[in-house]
């Protein structure tokens, strides 16, 4: 297994089309990264964790490896925020970091929000610290692609004994309406102790052109701190997009997050969550919404390295036409985590015959003294709830969306936010009651 | 008001009604009774529209119109009200909201304007009196781990809210005891008038105690095979669904 042959002359193509970009910062661990990948290639049909969802084969077809970062016409970011959430504003455009659209409204003496390669000159010893640490470049082709070539990043700080009211969004846009957009970047956030932070990042994407985006995101939530991290997936037809994501816990630390993913031709999620403290508590959710050709993947782990924490994991999803859903849901409970609490569940609707959904849990449990279950589920339409509410005079569409709404609603439950609770809902109930 | 021809449907290939007739008047109420499987549930299912069955001749009017052409949300909004044997449970909708959107759906059907929500609160008050049924329990997920008599309560509070022109309660009487049957049935008769109808389908003559009907129609392998008046209850109480089968039976041989 994984001993796949690598694509060498593709592989020369997608390393010259970084060449000639500025690469400050990081420089050791870019060129290890190069190496693990010139090793590992992109994916193929052969590599196990990418089974159902044919990224490399993707990219290879669609792809041109010629330009990276292409200018933007993009002159206002307006129709791309989050109506009604008050929020310091970071904007990445095709990749690159815009001290132009940005506005951070928050208190320096409380929060950093910078650009990460000016994090590397201004912040040395913390990024030092932390950069790289929780993702490893040896397994992972993106990985190791994103860490050896990645343009532009956000870098977030949250000092000691800070609670951050307002979140931090972080809206990607990439602008492929004059040629395609190759779009490497990162996150890097520490919530420092008993500090608390909410982060939310969206992707949009406009044109025609294929956009591929491959980001890498690491984040650090101390002792007692506590995290609330949301993502929506919003993109256009014609996006690849691979997240990795690594969230490590140290002890008596809360994190709740929410994945919404509704558009794009090919998503792929790799969420991990390390549990490295005891007295943890963690929620994870998701929400899949899909319809036409489009194929979302949702790799999940949790790592439970340490006694007495709970998690709890809950993704649901919705597919209709062709779409391909793929849920993955990995339980790790190590030898010392006695008394761990892990729950996941995964629950679908397919709403054509052509839609389709692979589900696997995967639970790996060393230890003796724990509490885990795992469920997955998928079906249609409930029939017979749908005609009870036709037979109340609700026509055949709204009783549909309604069932549908009800069954996705609970995955918002992490969302504490009042306001981007209610912007979320609103965007699954339009998109529910616009027929999907 | 209710026409129903030689109506025949079957489900899944079995033909289970094999040629109905029934008219239903304003002001009236008519008990179809029978045996198991007898095809009283399916009466109920085909006149509400469930899209299992199938209709294979036959015709019913209602009001004027071809009842079977329309859907069942469009029945609905005609003044067709069909109170379930066995209520659906629909976790994360509550009994309050898919209320609002049923009653401003089927006012927007009838071409009236929506309830705004003070006076659809009003109404509900006056309504949650009727059916003598707890604010709390509706706003909780429509039927969720209500218990039998709380289900079926719901629906006679669904069927007040509503206002049918024709209610149609189909083993409404199935896993209650009597003091909820009492109840459930008090809603019933308060909802009764001059211009509204009832048709109830009942296995036991134990409902038409409370629920006392105009007429009684015997069904028996998808025909109505006996009509009467609400004494006729009583007799098949007394003699047994048996008493039937072997009338039939002798004026076969006869």
């Amino acid at each position: 297994m994984g001993n796949t042959a690598v694509d060498i002359d593709l592989n020369k193509e997608i390393v010259s089309s970084f060449s000639g970009q500025d690469f400050s910062g990081a420089i050791d661990s870019r060129e290890l990264a190069l190496m693990h990948f010139q090793k590992l290639g992109l994916p193929t049909n052969k590599s196990e964790e990418y089974r159902f969802t044919p990224i490399g084969k993707n990219l290879s077809k669609n792809f041109t490896w010629k330009t990276v970062s292409t200018e933007s016409t993009i002159g206002s970011i307006e129709p791309f925020l989050m109506e009604g959430v008050e929020a310091s504003v970071v904007v990445l455009v095709n990749g690159i970091y815009s001290s132009k659209l940005s506005h951070i409204k928050h208190d320096k003496n409380e929060i950093t929000v910078m650009s990460l390669t000016d994090a590397f000159k201004t912040h040395e010893a913390i990024v030092a610290q932390y950069f790289g640490k929780n993702l490893p470049t040896e397994s992972d082709s993106f990985v190791a692609m994103n860490s050896a070539f990645w343009q532009s990043g956000v870098f977030i700080h949250v000092k000691e004994n800070t609670n951050v009211e307002k979140p931090v969004l972080i809206l990607h846009v990439n602008d492929a309406q004059n040629a395609q957009v190759n779009s490497q970047t990162r996150l890097l956030a520490i919530v420092e102790k008993n500090s608390s932070l909410s982060v939310i990042e969206k992707f949009e994407s406009v044109g025609d052109n294929y956009v591929f985006h491959n980001f890498c995101e690491e984040i650090a939530v101390k002792e007692n701190a506590r995290l609330e991290y949301c993502k929506v997936q919003n993109d256009a037809g014609k996006s690849i997009q691979v997240a990795n994501t690594v969230i490590h816990q140290s002890a008596t630390s809360k994190v709740d997050t929410f994945t919404l993913t509704l558009d794009g031709e090919m998503v792929r999620n790799n969420l991990t969550i390390v549990i490295d403290g005891e007295n943890c508590e963690s929620h994870f959710h998701g929400l899949y919404l899909l319809k036409g050709n489009t194929l979302a993947d949702n790799h999940t782990v949790v790592d439970h390295k340490k006694p007495n924490s709970f998690s709890n994991e809950l993704y649901k999803g919705i597919m209709d036409g062709n779409a391909k859903g793929v849920f993955n849901g990995k339980i790790f409970v190590r030898p010392h985590a006695q008394k761990t609490n892990a729950f996941q569940s995964n629950r679908n609707i397919l709403l054509s015959d052509s839609a389709t959904v692979n589900t696997k849990p995967q639970l790996e449990i060393w230890a003796d003294d724990v509490k885990c279950s795992h469920g997955c589920t998928s079906g249609q339409l409930d029939e017979e709830a749908l005609f009870y509410l036709r037979s109340r005079g609700i026509p055949a569409d709204t009783a549909k969306a309604m069932l549908l709404y009800a069954f996705a609603l609970d995955v918002l439950a992490p969302v504490k936010n009042e306001s981007l609770k209610t912007y979320l809902d609103k965007l699954i109930s339009d998109r529910l009651h616009k027929n999907f | 008001m209710l026409q129903i021809k030689n109506l025949q449907a079957s489900i899944e290939g079995k033909q289970i009604l094999n040629g109905i007739d029934l008219q239903v008047n304003a002001g009236e109420v008519h008990a179809i009774m029978g045996p198991n499987g007898s095809g009283k549930s399916t009466l109920a299912s085909v006149l509400a529209g469930r899209e299992e069955y199938e209709v294979t001749g036959g015709e019913v009017e209602f009001l004027g119109k071809n009842l079977l052409e329309l859907e069942p949300d469009q029945r609905a909004g005609e003044g067709i009200f069909l109170a379930f044997q066995y209520p659906v449970e629909i976790p994360g909708v509550s009994t309050v909201n898919f209320m609002k959107t049923a009653v401003n759906k089927i006012r927007a059907y009838r071409g009236q304007n929506a309830l705004d929500a003070v006076a659809f609160l009003q109404l509900m008050k006056e309504k949650m009196k009727l059916v003598e049924i707890d604010q709390a329990l509706l706003s909780r997920s429509l039927n969720e781990g209500f218990s039998g008599g709380e289900k079926k309560r719901n629906e006679i509070f669904q069927m007040a809210m509503l206002e049918p022109t024709l209610s149609i309660l189909d083993e409404t009487d199935s896993g209650l005891d009597i003091d909820a049957l009492r109840i459930v049935a008090n809603g019933v008769n308060k909802l009764r008038n001059k211009n509204n109808a009832t048709i109830v389908v009942t296995h036991y003559q134990r409902l038409l105690d409370y629920i006392v009907p105009d007429f009684v129609h015997v069904l028996y392998k998808g025909r109505i095979v006996k009509s009467g008046g609400k004494e006729l209850a009583k007799e098949l109480e007394a003699k047994g669904y048996d008493w039937i089968k072997s009338q039939l039976a002798d004026s076969v041989i006869s």
